[in-house]
């Protein structure tokens, strides 16, 4: 016999790897809903309808998140709206349009970096640029300034994403648009960009449920923690989410940890929203290229 | 072999990708109204140099062509050519069949859009899948995608896709090496009717198809350089019973009778 194929040793291995990572998938499954239910039991007395359309209080029984809901809202739309354009337009440029140089490596290497700069440094950029030079513009430490923070943020992530769309649409598809004389505008225009829109909006949305939790840079360009009010315009003053909870958690009474908890169950509905809308748009996407 | 009706010409046309070179000295020439099969080994550069005539190559960001070719006796690389006129004149069909993922309308429509066609465009659609042989086919469903096709319609849709915005020339790289043999023998006929009213360049590895459709057929070979790469090269260019049937070379003799390397 020269072989011998050990079927039941190499089984065992199988089985032992399966149950690895069965057991690493169980654990990460097991400490998040810990977390959950342990939020869902604090906050979800606190849900109400009265809690989602109330403003801050100094009595934790009359306050309500709709200050910081608002001011989310407000940096989620301005952040995509100033983010999708120049993202995908870069994003665009590096992959269909550049041509290779140690230049358009230089850009693309940056990029992967900046993807990694933690985001206290881009609330420190923002803080003296936006919040500082630019103020006659955004009027301080608005909300437009926190949304062109946030924006810087998340560029990379979109860009970096809008490419790796781009790069999944065959290249025939490219090759059939030139040959029969269509200019690399129309190729792209036409065919690539709404093969790729799935993916590329995918990418944005996950880009932008991170943007929507993040705390540290919203804190450093001086969001305020007490708001009465919801923002009514860009230049406006402005509360999020993770502010506000974070505000709670901070305070002595018992009855805005509960708060807090709750705000915790509404930044995740957020989120998951969001989520669901990247995982709806990615399955049309597989579906139109088969 | 200079003839006054060539519609392309090549004049030791050498290829490059970077520094290293693919393809050298190249010189044949076209004529109008014909079939022209290029065969040969792989990697002896025949792909590379039908991407020259209608400039692909430009795509490919290392390629580099050295020498000259013509196009109805203007020099088609010459300063005031522009690489995006020249396609839509000189059409091309692929190895891998990539039909747009639209409807199958759209996906004829789309060439003569953007090359300014104001004629009728349901007519010119319909024309264009009859010449391709695939109306009957799919008169019932213009407006399904060209990837619900099988593989041989989808080709005749390239093919259909390349006739409607009306080129001189049709360059078809290995149109039916993903295709089964009735699906060949479809295309095949396609490519006969075709000519006439086309002169059609096809570079194919199945030596019967090109005696059976080719009026004149290039034999390509490569050979090992110094630096250990192989450079491709034109080895006989001519009829293509004279080629299958009496070769000058010892090289296209062993090629075409299969007793080759
Ligand atoms: N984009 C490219 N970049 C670098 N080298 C290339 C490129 N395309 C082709 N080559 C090289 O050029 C040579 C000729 O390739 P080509 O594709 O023209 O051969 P071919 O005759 O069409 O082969 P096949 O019959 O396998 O299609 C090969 O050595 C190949 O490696
Ligand atoms: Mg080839």
């Amino acid at each position: 016999m020269l072989f011998n194929p050990q079927l039941e040793r190499r089984y065992l291995w199988d089985n032992l790897f399966a149950s690895a990572t069965w057991i690493a998938t169980g654990l990460a499954i097991l400490v998040l809903l810990v977390l959950l239910a342990d939020v869902l039991l604090d906050g979800s007395p606190r849900l109400s309808w009265q809690f989602i359309t109330s403003l801050p209080s100094r009595k934790p029984e009359l306050a309500g998140i709709a200050a910081a809901l608002g001011g989310s809202i407000w940096l989620l739309v301005l952040t995509a709206l100033i983010a999708f354009p120049i993202g995908v337009g870069a994003g665009l440029y590096l992959e269909e349009f550049s041509i290779e140089s140690w230049w358009s490596r230089l850009i693309e290497i940056n990029i992967s970096n900046l993807a990694g700069v933690p985001s206290i440094i881009y609330g420190l950029l923002g803080l003296q640029v936006f919040a500082r030079w630019m103020q006659p513009l955004t009027g301080g430490r608005s909300v437009l300034t926190g949304a062109l923070t946030l924006a810087l943020l998340v560029l990379p992530v979109i860009i970096v994403s809008t490419r790796e769309a781009l790069r999944t649409v065959p290249d025939g598809l490219r090759q059939a648009g030139f040959a029969l004389g269509a200019t690399r505008w129309q190729v792209v225009s036409a065919h690539v960009l709404p093969l790729a829109l799935p993916g590329i909006m995918t990418g944005t949305i996950l880009a932008l449920s991170r943007a929507i939790g993040e705390t540290a840079a919203l804190i450093t360009i001086g969001a305020l923690t007490f708001v009465p009010f919801i923002p009514n315009n860009p230049t406006s003053p402005f509360t999020a989410l993770p502010i506000q909870i974070y505000n709670w958690v901070s305070r002595p009474q018992q009855g805005f940890h509960v708060n807090a908890a709750a705000g915790i169950i509404i930044l995740m509905v957020v989120l998951m929203m969001m989520n669901a809308t990247a995982i709806l748009l990615r399955n049309r996407f597989q579906k139109t290229l088969t | 072999m200079q003839s006054p009706t060539a519609v392309l010409s090549a004049r030791s046309v050498s290829v490059y990708y970077g520094s290293s070179l693919a393809v050298r000295q190249v010189s044949l020439d076209i004529p109008r109204g014909e079939i022209v099969a290029f065969i040969g080994p792989s990697g002896c550069g025949k792909s590379t140099i039908l991407r020259c005539f209608n400039r692909m190559n430009d795509l490919v960001a290392s390629a580099r062509v050295e020498g000259q070719i013509t196009y109805n006796d203007r020099d088609l690389y010459g300063p005031k050519v522009d690489a995006v006129a020249i396609r839509s004149r000189i059409g091309m069909v692929f190895q891998r069949p990539n039909p747009f993922p639209k409807s199958i309308y759209e996906n004829i429509a789309f060439g003569a859009r953007i090359n300014g066609y104001r004629g009728n465009m349901d007519e010119l659609v319909e024309g264009s899948l009859r010449r391709a042989a695939l109306w009957d086919e799919v008169k019932d469903k213009l407006r399904d995608s060209g990837l619900a096709l099988s593989g041989g319609q989808q080709q005749r849709l390239c093919i259909a896709r390349a006739v409607a915005i009306q080129p001189e020339v049709i360059l078809m790289d290995e149109p039916c090496s993903a295709l089964d043999p009735i699906s060949t023998l479809r295309i095949e006929e396609l490519i006969k009717e075709l000519s006439g009213d086309y002169t059609i360049v096809i570079v194919t590895h199945n030596m019967q198809q090109a005696s059976r459709v080719s009026d004149r057929t290039a034999f390509f070979n490569a050979e090992a350089t110094d630096a250990g790469s192989k450079v491709g090269y034109l080895v006989e260019y001519d009829r293509t019973e004279r080629i299958f049937h009496e070769p000058a070379q010892e090289a296209t003799r062993d090629y075409v009778t299969g007793r080759f390397g």
